[in-house]
């Protein structure tokens, strides 16, 4: 209940017509043709839903994302942690372990950079330019999005496998694309394309061709106004996109999974040595692994909002 | 700097939005492109300027084929309808972006660009925002930041488009003046595009009427009022009042009564009878070419304008008619009117 006259009070202009028929407080005459043509006698808000309906909407929300969302993540500190940090420090630094954790991150680095360069030249092109089949690759654009992992996994397997198109040159000139770590770079890259491309295009299309052309019209060169003009104005949905893109990166376990092998120690990013570790009943460090995730995800959500707030505000810089 | 553009054609699509244009600008006008949107007289500025490219035809620029290079190399200041501040730098910095982006060969020291931004601002008036943010200026400001910039850079030429468009009224009009006398101050071959008539005819020295692609006519500001050359820009450039008429010989007939005026050589057939407002003189009944009835009279100032019902074959014709306060007009009365000034053109199609 208190909820609902925190609402209602946050609605002031109601409060002061809606009572003026019944309270003996004369309208004010300009007014009085309003309150004859609709007698206001609703004794709640007809604006919003009754008090017990939101009650049970809110609950509802509130139980599902607890269920859902808030006890699987308790849940894997509590495992990780169950026999102590002394354990839960010792899993983390097994070599197995350390080799995953160091492999994520080279892989990670690696898509986020080639998708930085992609995303933008992909959203520079559908954003300034005008072209044929531009519908089209914005669609393109997407089909990471709309394929399962393990297809995307698959895919690469198909190319470069043994029986794959390539893969007989590949073993001919003792290149190792699968099972290694450009395979999974690759299945990286392609999975977590969309992220960059997909933060920064709508924003630039927004902000249109203007300042460019300002900027050319005053002799700048075409490097020259996309380090001082695009660059900047791009500079929060960039760091968005960058940090949707890592966060998957590090998290990816489909396609990776298909291209990766399952080389201990060589080619085991840390979701596939947590599935690893859990199949062969070491709770305690798959799941410290998995805390390393679980606090990634957290981590990028907070910076997340931030970020969407610094987009939000895009238009007032404050001093920088 | 002059500027030339000769047989300029440009389509967007299907969409001839520029048709054989010609024009010739002399070094230190004022100039100004008039016309409805959909006229070219945005593009045919951002051709000059080097930000579209014309499917054929010439521009030189002080007697150099401007085509050959690109907007960065033209040297010509363009300010935008909706300013194209960059946003993430201060006022001091977007107008020190021309001189930063120089070549490292003729880029100046930072003190000389410092007292060059500091000169700029103190032009526009605005010394005192350097260190704010566009997003924290008012419009106008923002398009005096946007001039100032434009001007760091030396133009050899100056386009506007729109300068005025995306401000309220009474900054409106400040600014008009002030870009006139900034104009006389400075003095650099300037274009500016427009929609507004009264901000042509106000501050330009020439004024371009554009219509459809096309140049319809150019002219001092009082020529294109007093004596249009189109029907277009008769009926464009100030409040005109239209009645279809039928031109035979020399006679000129309205709905099939003939009035009292000459033809002055218009084609017989179908045509368009153009009076000002206030070039229409009301007498009383039975002395004039038309007879209406006033239905209603509304005064202001040193006028009083006057709604007239022309009755006719073809229903009821409603003119407005703007007349001195010499003689007070009533609802209801019978008057005849008569042109004192008029056009005839030639119906088209």
């Amino acid at each position: 209940m208190s909820m609902q006259s925190g609402l209602v009070s946050s609605t002031p202009q109601l409060r002061t017509y809606a009572p003026a028929t019944d309270v003996s407080v004369a309208a004010p005459a300009p007014r009085l043709e309003i309150a004859h043509a609709q007698p206001v006698t609703a004794p709640r808000d007809l604006r919003t839903e009754p008090g017990p309906v939101r009650f049970v909407i809110i609950a509802l929300a509130l139980t599902f994302l607890s269920v859902f969302v808030v006890l699987p993540l308790v849940v894997v500190f509590a495992s990780a942690f169950s026999k102590g940090i002394g354990a839960y420090l010792a899993a983390l630094a097994e070599p197995e372990a350390l080799a995953a954790i160091q492999l994520t991150l080279l892989v990670a680095a690696i898509s986020v950079t080639l998708n930085l360069v992609f995303g933008i030249i992909a959203a520079w092109a559908i954003s300034k330019f005008e072209f044929t089949g531009k519908t089209f690759l914005i669609t393109l654009i997407d089909l990471p999005f709309s394929v399962s992992p393990v297809i995307s996994g698959l895919v690469f397997v198909l190319l470069f496998g043994a029986q794959g198109y390539l893969g007989p040159w590949l073993q001919a000139h003792n290149v190792h694309i699968l099972f290694a770590v450009p395979g999974i770079a690759l299945a990286t890259v392609f999975v977590t394309f969309p992220f960059v491309a997909r933060a920064l295009i709508p924003l630039m299309q927004e902000q249109g061709t203007q300042e460019e052309e300002a900027a050319i019209s005053l002799g700048a060169s075409g490097l020259q106004t996309f380090f001082r003009v695009t660059l900047p104005n791009i500079k929060w949905g960039l760091l968005y996109g960058v940090l949707l893109c890592n966060a998957r990166a590090m998290g990816e376990f489909g396609a990776v999974s298909v291209v990766s092998g399952h080389i201990r120690g060589e080619t085991n990013t840390m979701p596939l040595l947590v599935e690893i570790l859990y199949n062969e009943y070491q709770f305690v460090s798959s799941f410290a692994i998995a805390s390393l995730l679980a606090m990634l995800a957290l981590i990028t959500l907070v910076v997340k909002t931030i970020l969407e707030r610094r987009l939000d505000q895009a238009e007032v810089p404050d001093g920088d | 700097m002059a500027i030339e553009v000769r047989n300029i054609v440009k389509t967007f699509g299907s969409f001839a939005a520029l048709n054989n244009v010609d024009l010739k600008v002399a070094d230190g006008e004022l100039l100004a492109l008039l016309g409805p949107s959909g006229s070219g007289k945005t593009t045919l500025l951002r051709i000059i300027a080097g930000l579209d490219w014309p499917d054929s035809g010439e521009v030189t620029i002080d007697g150099e084929n401007a085509l050959t290079r690109g907007a960065s190399e033209r040297q010509v200041g363009f300010v935008f309808q909706h300013y194209a501040l960059f946003r993430h730098m201060t006022v001091f910095e977007n107008v020190a972006f021309g001189l930063r982006v120089q070549p490292r060969a003729i880029r100046k020291d930072e003190a000389t660009i410092r007292a060059r931004v500091k000169e700029l601002l103190d032009l526009v008036q605005l010394d005192w925002l350097a260190n704010r943010y566009p997003s924290q200026l008012s419009g106008g400001q923002r398009q005096r930041i946007a001039l100032a910039r434009a001007l760091a850079i030396e133009p050899r030429i100056l386009l506007l488009d729109e300068p005025f468009g995306a401000l309220d009224a009474k900054v409106r009009k400040e600014l008009r003046q002030w870009l006139r006398s900034l104009h006389n101050e400075i003095h650099v071959t300037s274009i500016f595009v427009t929609h507004d008539q009264e901000e042509a005819l106000e501050v330009a020295n020439r004024v371009v009427v554009m219509d459809k692609g096309r140049i319809e006519q150019i002219g001092s500001p009082g020529d294109v009022y007093d004596n249009p050359a189109t029907a277009f820009v008769h009926g464009f450039i100030g409040e005109s009042i239209v009645l279809p008429v039928d031109v035979s010989g020399e006679a000129v007939r309205l709905d099939g009564r003939p009035l009292n005026i000459a033809a002055h050589g218009v084609a017989s057939g179908a045509a368009k009878l153009f009076v000002r407002r206030h070039d229409m003189a009301i007498g009383p009944a039975g002395t004039g070419a038309l007879e209406g009835a006033i239905s209603h009279v509304r005064s202001f100032g040193p006028i009083q304008r006057a709604e007239v019902t022309l009755a006719g074959s073809e229903g009821k014709t409603v003119i407005e008619i703007d007349a001195p306060r010499d003689r007070e007009l009533q609802a209801g009365e019978i008057v005849s009117l008569q042109p004192r000034r008029y056009r005839i053109f030639a119906a088209q199609g």
